[in-house]
Formats: structure tokens, C-alpha cells, sequence
């Protein structure tokens, strides 16, 4: 989602960074990380703005403090094989890649936009055809210039995931 | 010598352009994302033909990464898939005028995929090519490129592994 979602983010870093930033920079005037109800509805309405996740009927569950959750409900029209109708890893992709966004966003160190610098998934099962698919992310370890995150996703089995990804995205503290 | 004169050469590209049309026709993900490939003797182009619907930012505006991401993995995993048709049917082995939706080869599977976003997905059409470095007999690796007005720019390039489908092709 590279520069894309870099770009993406700091559309998204105008309407929210205020409220998502740590509190000691913004005191008063903003919601502070622990209001998470504010932040996902915030969140929410930022991703409802983005053609590509309405058109997956993406959901952000959950963000803050450099970890996000979201979501994405079954669709036919996204089977990637005809003869299982198991839904495709590139539908999981644009899940995992924007959950793994989110979170770099929500990062407490986080001063700027982001961009995807490389994203790798491993496709451990098939996710069940029916089922929800949810994407957890959070950011394993910031430097100055760079966001290494891990995500994983899931259907209703949460003993082993269906999708882990790793990725780099870019940072600035 | 009593040697089968060649099939006139438009009854061929038909019956090969009807194969690729009936595999990529199978892939309900395929047709969402509305990509299409055009067939030169075995080479693919995957074309990804830019909509509103991709877009992942709206202030530049740009194409979402997740759906650079699934227009590489499956320009790679139809390369696949016609790579093992076409030498399934050089061989003698499968029959592409005998392939029906009913009775469509299994795709291979991703196992793993990785995608480098190295410039904006710039809301224009995109394309893209595999090139398959290894295919084994269970396993395959393929490498994809993806480009949008200039052919020496990629925008994006993947790399993944594939499980190969168990029965043959």
C-alpha cells in the first residue's frame, strides 16, 4: 500500500493525529489515546472516507497506542478459488496492509504520515468460506525512520491464524 | 511420410485464447478487481484497468496498496496456472479444447507473498508480468513486476511461493 497508504495516512494524520497523539503533547484540547470509543469512531469515519476499504466493507474495530484491529466480512465476490470458495490472499492483503497503517498511525512516537515500504504475508491456512476475516496489527518496534510491524488475521478459529504479515513502514518520531 | 498438416493458425489462438479466458473467467476475485490479460504465444500481461473503487487515498489521489498487492499475487498466480496448462498441453497430458468451467484445472496455492511499493500507485492503468524462476514439481517461485505509464518505473514488485495443485494439470 506503500507511498499510497503513506499518502493515505497523512490525509488521515490532518483529521486525527491531534486526537490519536499522546496526550502530554495536546493536553486539553484533544481526546487522549485512552478514549478509545472516540478514537474508533474517529477512526472509523476516516475509513469509511477511502474508496478501497468501503469497497471491501472494511471495518476498524480497534486503535491506539501503535496496535489497530479491523475487519472485513465474507464475500462471494472475493473467492479466489472457484473450487473451495475460499476468499483470495489478495483481499487479505489490502486487510492486513491497512490494519498495519492504522497502527503505525495510532504510534504514541508518531509525528507524520506513513508509507507501506514492503509488506510480506504468509498464508498459514484457508480463512473458512462464511466466515468474518479480523486483522490485528501492532507495531513490534519503531526507530526514527522506520515502523516494523506485525499483523495476523483471523476467522472464527483464533487458535491459528489464517494470514501473518511483516512489514516496514516508514516513521518519523 | 504421412504428416498431419498444422491446424490452420486462428483455430489455435481461438482454442488458447478460449483456455485463458475460461481459467481467468473462473476466478470470481479476478473479474471484481476487472483485470485482464492479453495473450502473446505463452506470454501474459496482466492489465489492471484503474476505477474510483481502488482508490486508497483520496487527497492525491492514489490506488490502495492491498490492491496492488492482489493484482501482483494474481498476475502471478494465473502466469502459474498457464504455465502448467501450456506445458500440460505440449506434453499431451491435458487438452485445452476440453476444458470447461466444469472441469477447470486447481490453481496453485500462495503459501507466501511479498510485495515492495516502490512509487504511488497513480490512478492510471497498471500492468503487470510474472516470471516464474522456479516451478518444481511441488513447489514454485515466481517474480512480478507492476508498471503504469513507463515500462522502466515500476511502481511495485512481488516475490512469492506457490504450492503447486496435487493432481496433474
Amino acid at each position: 500500500m506503500a507511498r499510497i497508504h503513506g499518502l493515505l495516512c497523512a490525509y488521515w494524520g490532518k483529521i486525527t493525529r491531534a486526537r490519536l497523539v499522546s496526550s502530554e503533547k495536546r493536553p486539553k484540547k484533544v481526546a487522549s489515546v485512552q478514549d478509545p470509543d472516540k478514537n474508533t469512531k474517529i477512526a472509523r469515519q476516516f475509513f469509511d472516507a477511502i474508496p478501497y476499504c468501503r469497497t471491501l466493507n472494511m471495518r476498524l474495530d480497534e486503535i491506539g497506542a501503535g496496535q489497530a484491529e479491523m475487519s472485513m466480512p465474507y464475500d462471494e465476490r472475493l473467492i479466489g478459488d472457484p473450487a473451495t470458495g475460499v476468499i483470495s490472499g489478495g483481499a487479505v492483503s489490502a486487510l492486513m496492509d491497512s490494519c498495519g497503517g492504522a497502527a503505525v498511525i495510532s504510534h504514541p512516537d508518531n509525528t507524520s504520515a506513513t508509507a507501506t515500504i514492503d509488506l510480506r504475508i504468509d498464508y498459514m491456512r484457508s480463512a473458512t468460506p462464511g466466515q468474518r476475516i479480523r486483522a490485528k496489527a501492532s507495531c513490534f518496534h519503531v526507530t526514527r525512520s522506520v515502523a516494523f510491524v506485525r499483523a495476523q488475521a483471523f476467522d472464527d478459529d483464533e487458535t491459528i491464524p489464517v494470514a501473518t504479515a511483516a512489514g516496514a513502514f516508514t516513521f518519523v518520531k | 511420410m504421412n504428416r498431419k498438416k498444422p491446424e490452420p493458425v486462428q483455430v489455435i489462438k481461438t482454442r488458447r485464447d478460449a483456455a485463458l479466458q475460461t481459467l481467468v473467467g473462473s476466478v470470481p476475485f479476478i473479474d471484481f478487481l476487472g483485470l485482464k490479460f492479453d495473450r502473446r504465444g505463452d506470454e501474459l500481461t496482466a492489465i489492471f484497468p484503474f476505477d474510483d473503487r481502488f482508490i486508497g487515498n483520496p487527497v492525491l489521489p492514489a490506488i490502495h496498496g492491498g490492491a496492488t498487492a492482489a493484482f501482483l499475487e494474481l498476475t502471478a498466480v494465473v502466469g502459474l496456472a498457464w504455465s502448467i496448462l501450456w506445458d500440460a498441453t505440449e506434453t499431451g497430458d491435458f487438452n485445452i479444447a476440453d476444458m470447461t468451467a466444469e472441469n477447470l484445472p486447481r490453481l496453485p496455492k500462495t503459501i507466501d507473498f511479498t510485495v515492495d511499493y516502490l512509487r504511488t500507485g497513480l490512478p492510471r492503468d497498471a500492468y503487470a508480468r510474472a516470471r516464474i524462476t522456479r516451478s518444481g514439481r511441488r513447489y514454485a517461485s515466481v517474480q512480478v513486476e507492476g508498471w503504469q505509464d513507463n515500462r522502466d518505473r515500476p511502481f511495485a514488485q512481488g516475490i512469492g511461493h506457490f504450492l503447486m495443485p496435487s493432481s496433474k494439470a
